[in-house]
């Protein structure tokens, strides 16, 4: 089983060899990348069914491989846990549908499309399945590589400083990360490994290495700092609008349904478990950006022009309820956020995929371009609402699901003590309803008022078939979302279970007279000297 | 008994079937599309045949016998949260899912009539299964959570519904406008369950029932009170109310089922459900019936001023719901729960009586095109119309019961359940606070107005001559081309006059038998039915005021009646309008602009938020946030450089650059 966890994160590589063999033929490299992409998933199903669930709280499907570096412990480690399976099928499935969303779309260079999707594919397969901190790292740029190139070549008229703008909010954030990183593996080498410089994630996240409070809250901050950029959490979010309104059609799929979850994954797989002290203290703070973040993005994006702009805002606000579930700290929430990342992929992956439907017919993205699609494009508007009902958080549709979990857990949730963020959180669903269903309103009902759209073609069979997966899930997660949720739910306990424990040790041992004030006052330590 | 569950499923199946076979079939075959009768009575039978089985579970049943419950899986779950997909039939569900599939089915039946010449046929009957689908839900559901799907459910039916004719934008609006509206009220539902589970720690009914009482008093205010914000989004009180009259551009069956009959009592539903959390704060029962009292007489101020035949009845639905929170705030929630069925009757009654006069009228409309005179009008305008008994007897014989329903003259149903709700408001002024005193004023004297409007209505529809070839002389003798309905639209007429005029007999006062047949008589039969079931108030009053109150109802309705024949009863509807906005002035003129509330929600709170949103935080967006980013001086000269490089597609180079800055900061980190 491992072997072929490792043979689904590389095969893609494979087929970008095939792609440059084949690249003066587009339709070849089409096919190429398609069945390429369909194996992976096709290979990546086996490990679905092997997983145990029961044991989702270790890792599973281990590859230990060799040092990569003499002298520091740096190892080659690949596997899934209940964290990160979902995420990892979620990136096989989407392949296929991004490849087959772009069929017709891409003019120019369509090797080097191709093989930047099938780059990405492996990098983020990467991201989700190590277990070594620096390979993360690696995985982690890997990914962003491809996705300037997407952006910067195959983009639309702004790309440029869209591209610039993602390049340099994406360094700050690495930079800070790997900063923070390289610290943490000299201190965990020195602490639990002889001095060895190690970045063994188990070791890093395990009940023995324990860190200090004043360096949790340094590192707390650069490894938070990283990950909200990526998410993006309000107010690092302004990247965003611009590399999902110029990205192609494929690229906004994955930055939407892959990329931005690599963000609050690396919360939940860093922050909590290696920084419970901080993570606790820091999540008042981290709620009130995730609740800014919830209704200024649904804000923003009532008044957008554009359609994309529209729904990469309305991502804003979508996953600022992923961090304010993340930082309750408690199952519910955790969990809740954990399926509202897959959900927010597949429901906005969903808009995105739709948006690009009608803009390689118009190629206008103006929602006053547009009105009345409705009676021309019956099937579309079936699909198109289905996505917006499940953006909206309808009940019976998978957006519900993780919303209302994340804020039951959020109103009852200790480390908040309010249930201020939860209520405020929720007047987000107004909001949603509001931007979405005027959008929807402008763009597919009243008249047909503008000639060029009196004839638009309703969905062809390729667009309906590679939509109708992304719908089954849409409503599977919605009716049973048990099966889903099932996968993470023994990891999410256990690891709030254990990093509380640590916290609590950690707490203990902590001197206020060998701290500076403010941290002794962040953490509620008290002088126990001056007690005494 | 408990051998009837596994019918509990089913019941909720059918439905959904019926949309899916419906809806795919009609998606993606136009031949499917053309197959009308069989698309109808697929639908129809989709909500009979579970009409069946909740009336043979109802058989089953008796006033004390247990919930029957089914439990399908168990849905979300997370940490100590759980709810499953389950549902329950006790006495108070029962009730309703006998009265939503009994009227759903003849609704369903006269659609047929109905929407027979639209293309969207197919879609209109998809619709409508889910929505009986979500309100059997919302009804049956043995959670809050599960009820919150069908209560969320039924609005999105409200607003695809509303928006049947999405190709007008105005009504395409409407939909949006009630969407919306109803997420204001949803918002403080989820806050409440929110609470319940911190309390509780549960949602299931029967732990809460349980658990009540360990709920603080402090939070128990607060529940009561957010449950019942939800429930003026749902069922259209004061403050939410405004979408009710927009959501009549729906097509009219939708407006009889929905937006009068069944949706928009979820919300008395979900009150009566948690009325041992009510009992424990005096306080919000009171702002319960405050707001239940001043929306009743609102809204039939309104109904005073308006010639649309529907809208009279949107707001004539308003003021009887309010009638129906009245009561609750009063503890009188079999009450509530006995006018939100007959209210069902009649109203569902009168809105198709009003579906077929504007189906004459458009008749007209289509045959005065045919023969090539292109005259406008407005359908639905009473001020078109009068005389029309003569052409629509049908339509005119039941929609006259329901209005005599509605109006309160005794025996119809009407009379009886606003009777009992009257008196509950004045037991709860002498039992609890004077202030319902005057609601019991407000209430007789929205009374008097209901009767009134109501024969404004059915005078100006029915009686004097048909107006409409006077106002435009090209239509001269086009009455010749009115025609009563066909048999699948006044079946269900009859059907529900019949019930209009029996079914108040559920709810026959004790004291009426008990004054003629000593103090052992019982002829309340809903009283009996759900009296364990909901934490009534004690009915304290003496005989001589029951009787005294029952005689004063009478005397106002007949009265209104009378009043109404005078005025309008003689084919001089605009005269008489205007007499009444002299004698009103400003009043009249605010009841006609319906207390501008749309106006000052527009231009006081949504168009500040957009305008906020637009040109204050899109800006700050674009000009602040992203400008320090952008300002970074020295790092736009670099970026710059890497433009160039992006541009001419030298791929290496830029790689090269990233793996040569991430050494040198590893290198100065390491050394």
């Amino acid at each position: 089983m491992e072997t072929l966890l490792n043979l689904t994160i590389y095969l893609p590589l494979l087929g970008l060899l095939g792609v440059l063999l084949v690249r003066n033929n587009d339709n070849l490299i089409r096919w190429v990348s398609l069945f390429t992409t369909l194996a992976t998933f096709a290979l990546s199903v086996p490990l679905l069914l092997n997983f145990d669930v029961a044991g989702s709280a270790s890792v599973q499907f281990l590859t230990e491989g060799r040092h990569f570096v003499p002298g520091l412990d740096i190892q080659y480690i690949t596997g899934l846990d209940g964290l990160s399976l979902l995420l990892f099928m979620l990136t096989t499935f989407f392949a296929p549908i991004v490849i087959l969303s772009a069929w017709n779309s891409v003019h120019k260079h369509t090797a080097g499309f191709y093989a930047m999707l099938l780059l990405l594919q492996t990098g983020s397969l990467g991201v989700f399945a190590a277990m070594d901190a620096v390979l993360f790292y690696v995985f982690f740029e890997l990914s962003l590589i491809p996705m300037y190139f997407l952006i910067g070549i195959w983009g639309g008229e702004g790309r440029i400083p869209a591209t610039v703008k993602f390049f340099l909010y994406t360094l700050v954030g690495s930079l800070i990360m790997l900063v923070a990183l390289i610290y943490v593996g000299y201190d965990a080498g020195m602490k639990v490994n002889e001095g060895v410089f190690i970045s063994d994630l188990r070791v890093w996240t395990g009940p023995e290495y324990l860190i200090g409070l004043e360096q949790q809250t340094y590192l707390f901050l650069a490894f938070a700092l990283s990950f909200c950029i990526k998410v993006p959490l309000f107010p690092f979010h302004t990247w965003l609008p611009f590399a999902h309104t110029e990205a192609p059609t494929a690229g906004s799929v994955v930055l939407a349904a892959i990329m931005l979850k690599m963000g609050t994954y690396g919360l939940i797989r860093f922050c909590l478990p290696m920084f419970p002290n901080a993570s606790e203290a820091f999540a008042p703070m981290m709620a009130v950006l995730a609740v800014i973040g919830i209704i200024y993005g649904a804000l923003v994006a009532m008044v957008q022009k554009d359609v994309k702009k529209l729904v990469a805002y309305s991502s804003v606000s979508h996953l600022g309820f992923v961090v304010l579930g993340i930082f309750a700290l408690n199952t519910t929430a955790v969990q809740g956020a954990v399926i509202q990342n897959i959900n927010h992929g597949l429901s906005t992956g969903a808009l995105f995929l739709l948006v690009g439907m009608i803009y390689d017919r118009r190629h206008t993205r103006l929602i006053s371009d547009f009105g009345g699609l409705s009676s021309v494009m019956p099937k579309f508007a079936v699909m198109f609402m289905l996505a917006t009902f499940a953006s909206i958080g309808l009940p019976g549709l998978n957006g519900f699901v993780g919303e209302f979990l994340i804020l039951m857990g959020s109103y009852n949730s200790v480390a908040l003590n309010s249930g201020w963020y939860a209520i405020l959180a929720t007047s987000g669903v107004i909001l949603a309803a509001v931007y979405m269903l005027w959008m929807f309103q402008r763009v597919m009902f009243g008249q047909v008022t503008n000639d060029e759209n009196k004839d638009l073609e309703d969905l062809n069979p390729r667009e309906f078939g590679l939509l109708v997966p992304v719908m089954i899930f849409i409503i599977w997660i919605g009716v049973y979302p048990k099966l889903f949720t099932g996968y993470s739910e023994r990891h999410v306990h256990t690891m709030l279970e254990q990093s509380k424990i640590k916290g609590d040790v950690i707490a203990k041992s902590a001197d206020a007279s060998d701290m500076p004030k403010w941290a002794a006052s962040l953490y509620d330590i008290t002088d126990d000297l001056a007690l005494k | 008994m408990q051998e009837h569950a596994s019918l509990l499923p089913i019941i909720i199946a059918l439905p959904l079937i019926g949309f899916l076979i419906n809806g795919l079939g009609g998606l993606f075959s136009e031949r499917y599309r053309s197959l009308k009768p069989l698309i109808g009575y697929l639908a129809t039978a989709a909500v009979f045949v579970p009409f069946l089985m909740a009336v043979t579970i109802f058989l089953g049943m008796s006033a004390d016998s247990d919930p029957i419950r089914y439990h399908l899986f168990t849905w979300i779950t997370a940490g100590s949260f759980v709810s499953d997909i389950a549902w329950r039939a006790d006495q108070l569900s029962i009730l309703m899912m006998l009265f939503v599939t009994g009227i759903g089915s003849l609704i369903h039946l006269y659609s047929m009539g109905y929407m027979k010449e639209d293309v969207g046929y197919w879609k209109f009957f998809a619709y409508l299964n889910l929505f009986i689908f979500a309100m059997l839900n919302l009804v049956m559901g043995d959670n809050l959570l599960l009820l919150f799907l069908g209560w969320e459910g039924v609005g999105v039916c409200s607003y695809l519904l509303i928006g049947f004719w999405y190709q007008d934008m105005g009504k395409a609006s409407a939909a949006k406008k009630a969407f919306v509206y109803n997420r204001i009220g949803d918002f403080a539902f989820l806050i409440a369950m929110f609470m319940i589970f911190q309390h509780i720690g549960s949602i299931q009914f029967d732990a809460i029932f349980a658990g009540i009482s360990t709920i603080p008093t402090e939070a128990a205010f607060w529940i009561g009170l957010l449950m019942f914000i939800g429930a003026t989004g749902k069922s259209a009180q004061i403050p939410l109310f405004v979408w009710l009259p927009d959501a009549m551009a729906g097509p009219t069956p939708v407006s009889a089922l929905i937006h009068a009959a069944t949706m928009v009592t979820s919300g008395i539903y979900l009150i009566s459900r948690m009325s041992g959390l009510y009992a424990l704060t005096p306080d919000v029962m009171l702002i319960v019936a405050v707001v239940g009292a001043l929306t009743a007489f609102v809204a039939a101020t309104i109904a005073l001023t308006q010639n649309d035949i529907k809208r009279v009845l949107a707001y004539s639905t308003v003021s009887q719901l309010g009638f129906m929170f009245l009561a609750l705030g009063s503890g009188a929630y079999i009450a509530a729960m006995f006018h939100v069925i007959t209210h069902a009757f009649f109203k569902a009654c009168l809105f198709l009586g009003s579906g077929s006069v504007i189906h004459a009228m458009h008749h007209v409309e289509h045959e005065l095109h045919h023969h090539g005179k292109h005259v406008h009008f407005d359908p639905q305008d009473m001020r078109n119309m009068g005389g029309l008994k003569k052409y629509l007897p049908s339509t005119y014989m039941t929609f006259l019961i329901a209005t005599i329903a509605i109006a309160g003259i005794p025996p119809l149903a009407g009379f009886f359940s606003k009777d009992e709700i009257v008196a509950m408001v004045f037991n709860a002024g002498a039992n609890y606070s004077e202030i319902y005193f005057v609601l019991f004023g407000i209430a007789m004297l929205t009374a008097f107005m209901t009767a009134y409007y109501m024969f404004r209505l059915t005078f100006g529809t029915f009686h004097g001559s048909f107006k409409f070839p006077k106002l435009h002389p090209e239509a001269a003798g086009s009455e010749k081309y009115l025609h009563e309905s066909p048999w699948n639209m006044t079946l269900p007429l009859w059907i529900l006059a019949g019930l209009s005029v029996v079914g108040g007999f559920m709810g026959f006062p004790d004291f009426v038998v008990q004054t003629f047949a000593g103090a052992d008589a019982h002829s309340n039969w809903l009283h009996g039915w759900l009296i364990m079931y909901v934490s009534e108030a004690e009915l304290t009053l003496a005989k001589s005021i029951k009787w005294g109150i029952l005689i004063g109802s009478i005397i106002i309705a007949s009265t209104a009646v009378y009043l109404a024949y005078l005025k309008y009863g003689r084919d001089d509807v605009a005269a008489s309008d205007a007499a009444l906005q002299n004698r009103f002035g400003g009043a009249y003129q605010l009841w006609a602009d319906k207390y501008k509330l749309d106006e000052i929600y527009e231009g006081y709170i949504a168009n500040p938020i957009v305008k906020l949103s637009d040109k204050v935080l899109a800006v700050f967006d674009l000009k602040v946030i992203d400008g320090i980013v952008n300002l970074t001086a020295g790092v736009v000269n670099f970026s710059g450089s890497l433009v160039r490089y992006v541009q001419t597609g030298v791929v290496s180079t830029y790689a090269v650059y990233f793996v040569i800055g991430v050494l040198l900061v590893a290198g100065i980190l390491l050394f």
